[in-house]
């Protein structure tokens, strides 16, 4: 293989491992916001502070796989009471309450971890057995990048099982369709609610970990990776796992190649992108909810 | 008395859709809701199912107060609810719609009478044939059957059904007659919304008719022959 092929095959793998994490948080965010309805302003915050979790359960015990558990875990910890104490209060009052407590929570999450972390970026390693360049056929790949790709094939696929294969799933793809008739056949739909959004928090979580060690944990990590996430869900179409999953992995490649190949216009290539779509398909790729 | 509403009040916003709403369902008994549109009939079945929260007013479900229960309760304590429009889930097959019916996902063992999707198929043979189909798929006739369906495989005693047949072609509001009438027959009592009066006094022993937010008359079917002037009145266009 020659040296220009090598490039664009690193390029495309940076571009699927950045789309995949971007996929984790997308659908926990495209999840929640199909079944609840809401649009959780607060999503990457909750992403930012599982990394946060992350760096510090490494600082404590050493160990980057303690943390992959871990960290995920306690995010969605404080996903759960966020809806049980503060959304699920307010939801009777509509979207726009719900919309405005989000951003609150948003700001909240953001002062807490530079109260408890400071400002500065703080470095995190890849953990060693992760680290350096694996050879595949001639060419060398970057093993930690590799694994975040198979880390998220396999939350795909376990996502995928759980929606499609069983009555949870079931309940849940109803509760997308129409959460109130869910309701009106015995099932408790807050209770649903608040699994689903630990979930949805768990996924971002998870992806805060995975990026981390790329990118170092710093406040500015939510910012970086919450217009991003935004663009797949709405470009995915509201509510569609599918469509999220194209979507992501198209803007991570259209952001690896976008820098290689026509670098002053890849900030905004992902904007383009959105506008087409939407110009030709409002509802975006897979979207059915109106509005 | 199976089911005893009295005195419901309820509000969508400022305005005051039930004022005093009063009725009564016995065991295994039909009991028809008429009215023109926007009198508050179907509001009342959402009131009792807890889809519209009733600002006062009890409703006695086997002597229990069920008002202000939030919907999933209210149908684990024995009602079932079939919507206006139907609200089939539409990404899903008929069999998980029946599915999403079953409480807590299982079929009740120890109840031999328990409703189980062969018990619907027989009730409603053309659900069989499309078992695999999107609930999207199917003609309204055909969600008519799974919305009720999907609410028997509750095992209610007593069934809200709103509008059953509204939106169908007359072959097929007969046809829809014929299987309430065939459920009323398996002892399940029903409180029925519905347009087409022939339907409503066909399958009724009771109704009430509702005006402006209460109600305007309650009585037999035969009562209600006997009284032209009220369907004039309160009923016909």
């Amino acid at each position: 293989m020659d040296a220009t092929t090598a490039m664009y095959v690193a390029q495309g793998i940076h571009g699927l491992a950045y789309g995949m994490v971007l996929f984790l948080v997308a659908s926990g965010l495209t999840l929640i916001f199909g079944m609840m309805g809401i649009l959780n302003v607060a999503h990457t915050a909750f992403f930012m502070l599982s990394a946060y979790f992350c760096y510090q359960v490494v600082a404590w015990t050493g160990s980057f796989w303690l943390a992959l558990l871990l960290a995920p875990i306690a995010t969605a910890i404080v996903g759960i009471l966020v809806e049980r104490f503060l959304l699920r209060r307010i939801h009777a009052f509509g979207l726009l309450f719900e919309l405005t407590l989000t951003i609150g929570v948003m700001f909240v999450i953001m002062e807490a971890v530079k109260v408890f972390w400071g400002t500065e970026n703080l470095p995190l390693p890849v953990p060693s057995l992760l680290e350096g360049l694996v050879s595949i056929g001639g060419m060398d790949y970057p093993i930690y990048r590799l694994f975040i790709i198979g880390l998220s094939l396999v939350i795909l696929g376990f996502l995928a099982f759980i929606l499609y294969k069983t009555r949870m799933g079931m309940v849940v793809r109803a509760a997308v369709s129409d959460a109130d008739m869910v309701n009106a056949l015995g099932i408790n739909v807050p209770r649903l609610f608040m699994f689903v959004f630990g979930v949805g928090t768990w996924l971002a979580g998870l992806a805060g970990v995975a990026i981390a060690p790329i990118l170092t944990v710093f406040p500015g990590l939510a910012d970086q990776m919450g217009m991003d996430a935004f663009i797949v869900v709405i470009v995915g179409g509201f509510g569609s796992l599918g469509g999220a999953l194209m979507v992501a992995i198209i803007s991570g490649l259209l952001s690896s190649y976008g820098v290689q190949f026509v670098s002053q216009l890849a900030p905004v290539l992902m904007f383009i992108f959105m506008a087409v779509v939407l110009a030709i398909k409002p509802t975006g790729f897979f979207g059915e909810r109106e509005g | 008395m199976l089911l005893e509403v009295k005195d419901l009040n309820t509000y969508y916003g400022y305005s005051h859709v039930l004022q005093g709403m009063s009725l009564t369902v016995d065991h295994g008994e039909c009991v028809a809701l008429l009215g023109r549109n926007g009198m508050g009939k179907s509001t009342t079945l959402k009131s009792i199912m807890g889809l519209a929260k009733p600002r006062s007013g009890t409703v006695l479900y086997k002597g229990e107060d069920v008002a202000g229960y939030p919907p999933y309760k209210v149908v684990r304590a024995g009602i079932g609810y079939v919507p206006e429009e139907r609200r089939i889930f539409a990404t899903l097959s008929v069999l998980e719609n029946l599915a999403m019916g079953m409480k807590g996902g299982k079929i009740d063992k120890g109840n031999p009478d328990a409703w189980t999707v062969e018990r619907v198929f027989e009730h409603f043979p053309p659900l069989k044939e499309r078992q695999g189909s999107k609930g999207a798929l199917l003609s309204g006739g055909e969600q008519q059957m799974l919305a009720i369906g999907r609410s028997l495989m509750g095992n209610p005693e007593l069934l809200l059904v709103d509008e059953p047949t509204e939106g169908l072609a007359p072959l097929l509001v007969s046809e829809v007659r014929d299987m309430l009438e065939d459920i009323k027959k398996t002892g399940v009592a029903i409180l029925l919304v519905e347009h087409n009066l022939r339907v409503a006094m066909s399958l009724a022993q009771r109704l009430y008719i509702m005006k402006k937010a209460e109600v305007a008359f309650a009585g037999t079917v035969k009562e209600l022959d006997a009284r032209p002037d009220v369907r004039e009145k309160y009923l016909e266009v």
